[in-house]
């Protein structure tokens, strides 16, 4: 039989049979994509609790019974390693990357249906067994997020005992369901795309993840080996990362290791692991800003390019995360010079995001507010990381609050930003209905507002000196009696972002059933996701035949086309394709 | 058209935010003021182009927003070739030049002054010490290993580099104005950060390795050390302090503080001797050492003598007690001046050969709601079993007078003890003290403790520096 491409096989593989194989254990992409999304967002909130119980102990220290030193830092470790890991890589990948790759790409589903099932299966997993860490004596692991040894496996760190076991097995699962996952959405880019969809043509919301992907890929087995050597060192008493210690009095008997070595196989995963996060959110953001500017991306070849650059050299900056380590100081020549030139395609997908609106026809509808608002936070974000980049400049800042404002700015608002314009954006694909506009733009005002006004002041009390992971600051000289009353509004703020989000989850609650009808393609978009047959598209994505894209993705108010959009896979007169591809003559 | 307002509004908020914040660089008093201008150039060059590229983007956002009924429609401009690089080109030249600079700094940073003095800063859980090198200008050697009640910076004893190191067992550093100093930094334990904000540098220790980071003091002043690598659940309370004086000042202190050779020297208490002192002490504390609640004299049989010890030096030199309204330890201040070094020693000495009796119960609490705390923090440094810890400076807990710990938690809560300069272990206990809400917290708190039953292990050879 003559080989057919993975992309022109008109089959469904795995029709679904039940109700159970259609909605639980289906492999549908769009279900696992739900399936994911909905944990990731779960675990979100209890991460989002976590944050406001921190946020109320720096705010009004001491008036909170149930907050101790110990309990504190457990908040403070697992919030972050919910965030970073269990939310947003798993939304974005898991969720945005399962529902939006085939559907983007022109595929019926992922490349391997049944893997992609598992990954989600696995993922849950993960989080139980993260989860479980809140129920063992001793409760999860206080080490902080980054789970430096030696103490997160010694006595005076909480959870030393279970708790960091947990954690790490946790983290081996995730890494698991993630590769399961992350081999999909690679091969499915690379083998799945329809007839037409070349890479110069594809969404850069694919590029985006597509890339993060490939980067979780190679990021993620250190962190895996590191959670190994770490069990190891537990529960063996081998001695990869530790040395020869006392501890609480007692010598132990460990030897020889370095816990140095943790921290660059730690930044080795970790790193990357921002661009993990940021590389979708990048994408995602350039496909809003595009469609709801009715314009093309601005400059969409030199995106890409970025995209590529900046995942590359993702893997050489990693010990910027170190300057303080105690790693030889000579290391800081090459690392802050790697840093700090990562900050130029990363600046050119700034301008071209801002370019991107000059002459647009700009509606700013609620996913469109996002998306702008995403420009201001990363403009923010982005810019102090060229004060911790850059290895003179980070020394008095690093372990201060300038070091929270900065990475909470650049690697967790302005991503949830893009997810919640994302939301609004999609939701009429993924249900049929639209998100009520009155409330997003309630969410989205008192959100953005919110958050900077969390995270602005926050640098000045790192400027000031003030340090991070620090329960109380008691009576310290240098730091006045102000900065209390700070940190009491930023807390203020921050539990009002909280609450906020109530607002969100009853409108996707609420919209479900009472939002309007939305139509296939409500925002005139041109990517193959919002030309399906049916909306929500239905299992096989295509009806009968694969989609034929004719056009890259961004051809919005092309001059002289009856329409301001025209669909990828619209064929069509070349005279209104205005220069075919990408607007690039020849 | 409010989104534009909203960001043209925050980015005249943030630059008014800037230039009107008190929130500012702590005063510097080291030469690092080159890593302060390094921050600053940074600011400028960032703040400039966070205000260009807002509002340039505001404004673009009122000009090409959306009208209904207008029929308008966007450009098609898929790429300008030439725009884009002007915008590399002047990006990168915008990053070298706060990169130069920086690497400049750092330059320097790495290369530390031939004629630095060397101090080395141990961090362990969660205190400071240091040790500089003596007379021989040579550290000796150390091991992790070797670090017992008696060694607590685990010196070699057969290094004869080390005899005359000097060493200081507690969290207060002196250092001579303008001399650049080089720290040499040493954990015992886990990662700690040796940091002073006035200083700039800050740098991680870790065990198994000596890090560096070196200074010169330029402002006489006290200027306190955080740590700033997260090292357990007291990482907040591990504190300590950095003063600059002149050098006459800062010899004469160097001068007072003991060498390794002379710790080792010291010779152990009689308790005979020390019995005979009691007598003055049996008054109050009782013939056994049981203690006396009517008369505010708490239990001291079975208590670590490195710890009753500290507390008699604390009373005489005024570190304890001297607070208005610590009417109880103005009393034993006026008792302590009575003993000599040698004296301290022989009562403690003798006070190692007096029964552990157990106690009443005179302190009424919930002792399950007291319980949580206790295991999740209070345990870290008192131990699990209320036994308490040398190597934390956590006396013991277990089976001591109940109301004499309640009567201190309100003490420390208030601020009537631990809040001297110089009581360094006892500030730290303060900051924990803050976290009982109220009497109730500390009454559960410490009927918990009394459940705990006399602990099994009590070190308590006296071996505290005189």
């Amino acid at each position: 039989m003559a080989y057919v491409a993975i992309a022109d096989r008109d089959v469904h593989p795995h029709d679904p049979q039940t109700f159970f194989t259609r909605y639980i254990w289906s492999q549908d992409h769009k279900v696992i994509a739900i399936q994911y999304s909905l944990t990731a967002i779960l675990v979100g909130l209890v991460a989002l609790v976590l944050s406001g119980m921190m946020r109320l102990q720096l705010g009004f220290p001491n008036s909170f019974s149930f907050i101790d030193p110990s309990n504190y830092l457990q908040f403070v470790t697992m919030h972050g390693m919910i965030m970073v890991i269990y939310l947003l890589t798993a939304l974005f990948l898991g969720g945005f990357g399962n529902y939006l790759i085939p559907l983007m790409v022109g595929a019926r589903d992922m490349v391997f249906p049944y893997l992609n099932m598992l990954s989600y299966w696995v993922y849950l997993l993960a989080v139980i067994v993260l989860m479980v860490g809140f129920f063992v004596p001793g409760g999860p692991t206080g080490a902080g997020w980054t789970l430096y040894p030696p103490q997160a496996i010694l006595p005076g760190t909480a959870g030393a005992g279970g708790g960091i076991i947990l954690m790490l097995v946790s983290l081996g699962i995730f890494i698991v369901a993630f590769t399961m996952g992350g081999l999909n959405y690679v091969t499915t880019v690379l083998q799945a795309r329809c007839r037409g969809m070349t890479f110069m043509r594809m969404p850069l919301s694919v590029w985006g993840i597509f890339m993060a992907t490939v980067l979780g890929l190679l990021a993620f087995p250190a962190l895996l080996v590191s959670a190994i050597m770490m069990t190891l060192d537990s529960t063996l008493g081998t001695s990869f990362f530790m040395p020869a210690l006392v501890s609480m009095g007692e010598p132990l008997d460990y030897k020889g290791g370095s816990p140095v070595l943790f921290q660059h196989l730690f930044w080795f995963f970790g790193h990357p692991e921002v661009y993990i996060v940021a590389l979708p959110a990048f994408g995602i953001v350039s496909d809003l800003l595009s469609v709801h500017a009715r314009k093309n991306i601005f400059g969409y070849r030199m995106m890409v390019w970025a995209i590529l650059a900046i995942g590359g050299l993702s893997f050489v900056v990693w010990a910027h995360h170190m300057y303080v380590s105690g790693m030889d100081p000579y290391f800081g020549f090459f690392f802050a010079t790697t840093t700090l030139i990562i900050a130029v395609p990363t600046a050119i997908k700034v301008y071209n995001w801002v370019l991107t609106l000059w002459h647009g026809d700009i509606h700013l509808r609620t996913p469109m507010l996002f998306a702008i608002g995403f420009i201001f936070t990363f403009i923010h974000g982005g810019l102090t990381g060229l004060f911790l980049g850059n290895v003179t400049v980070d020394l008095p800042l690093s372990d201060t609050y300038f070091v929270v404002a900065h990475f909470h700015m650049v690697m967790g608002v302005s991503p949830i930003l893009v997810v919640f314009g994302a939301i609004y954006h999609w939701y009429p694909k993924i249900t049929g209905r639209m998100l009520n506009e009155t409330l997003g733009k309630v969410h989205f005002w008192l959100t953005f507002l919110g958050v900077y006004a969390v995270y602005l002041p926050m640098h000045y009390l790192g400027i000031l000196g003030v340090p991070r992971r620090y329960f109380a600051m008691g009576d310290t000289n240098f730091i006045p009696e102000s900065a209390q009353s700070l940190n009491a509004s930023i807390t203020v703020s921050a539990l009002i972002v909280g609450v906020v989000q109530v607002v969100f989850i009853f409108n996707l609650v609420w919209s479900l059933f009472k939002g309007p009808k939305a139509g296939p393609n409500p925002w005139g978009a041109t990517t193959l996701e919002w030309q399906t047959p049916d909306t929500p598209p239905s299992h096989g994505n295509w009806g009968p035949h694969l989609p034929v894209v004719y056009r890259w993705a961004y051809d919005y108010s092309v001059p002289g086309a009856k329409q301001d959009f025209i669909p990828q896979n619209q064929p069509g007169d070349p005279a209104l394709t205005a220069g075919r591809d990408h607007g690039i003559k020849g | 058209m409010a989104l534009a307002i909203a960001l043209i509004l925050l980015v005249v908020g943030s630059v008014a935010f800037h230039f009107l914040s008190p929130w500012w660089f702590t005063p510097i008093a080291s030469n690092w003021q080159s890593m302060d201008d390094t921050v600053n150039l940074t600011f400028w060059v960032t703040g400039i182009v966070f205000v260009a590229i807002n509002l340039f983007m505001a404004y673009a956002i009122l000009r090409y927003r959306h009208r209904k009924g207008t029929a308008q429609r966007a450009k098609y401009e898929p790429e300008n070739k030439k725009l884009e690089w002007w915008l590399i080109v002047v990006t990168s030249i915008g990053v070298a030049a706060m990169l130069a600079p920086g690497l400049v700094v750092w330059a320097r940073f790495v290369d530390v002054p031939e004629d630095a003095a060397i101090v080395e800063a141990v961090g362990q859980q969660w205190h400071w010490s240091f040790r500089f090198p003596g007379k021989d200008g040579v550290l000796g050697l150390t091991a992790a290993g070797l670090v017992t009640l008696d060694n607590p910076f685990g010196m070699d004893p057969g290094d004869p580099k080390g005899q005359d190191d000097v060493l200081i067992a507690n969290p207060e550093l002196h250092l001579p104005l303008g001399k650049p100093v080089k720290m040499l930094l040493r954990s015992k334990d886990v990662l700690h950060n040796f940091t002073v904000t006035q200083f700039r540098v800050k740098m991680d220790l870790v065990p198994g390795m000596i890090t560096y980071l070196w200074f010169s003091p330029t402002r006489i002043g006290a200027y306190e050390i955080l740590c700033e690598e997260l090292c357990g659940i007291a990482h907040f309370a591990m504190r300590g302090s950095v003063v600059v004086d002149e050098q006459s000042g800062f010899d004469t202190w160097l001068a007072s503080q003991p060498t390794y050779a002379q710790t080792v020297a010291r010779v152990a208490g009689d308790p005979v001797a020390g019995q005979a002192a009691y007598a003055t002490c049996m008054a109050c504390h009782g013939p056994r050492g049981e203690g006396n609640e009517a008369l505010h004299a708490p239990k001291l049989a079975g208590q670590g003598s490195w710890y009753l010890a500290r507390q008699l030096r604390h009373f005489k030199q005024g570190v304890r007690g001297a607070h208005d309204d610590d009417v109880y330890g103005k009393q034993m201040v006026a008792f302590a001046g009575l003993l000599d070094d040698v004296g301290i020693n022989n009562v403690m000495a003798y006070l190692a050969t007096l029964p552990d009796g157990p106690l009443p119960a005179t302190v009424a609490g919930n002792s399950a709601a007291g319980k949580p705390l206790y295991v999740s923090t209070c345990a870290a440094c008192h131990g699990a079993a209320g036994e308490g810890l040398w190597a934390t400076n956590a006396p013991r807990l277990a089976q001591m007078s109940d109301w004499y710990l309640s009567t201190q938690l309100n003490n420390f809560k208030q601020g009537i003890r631990g809040s001297h300069a110089q009581d360094f272990y006892g500030a730290q206990m303060a900051l924990m003290a803050r976290i009982l809400a109220d009497d109730r917290a500390s009454n559960d708190l410490v009927a918990y403790i009394n459940t705990l039953g006399k602990p099994e292990s009590q070190l308590s050879a006296y071996n505290d520096r005189p």
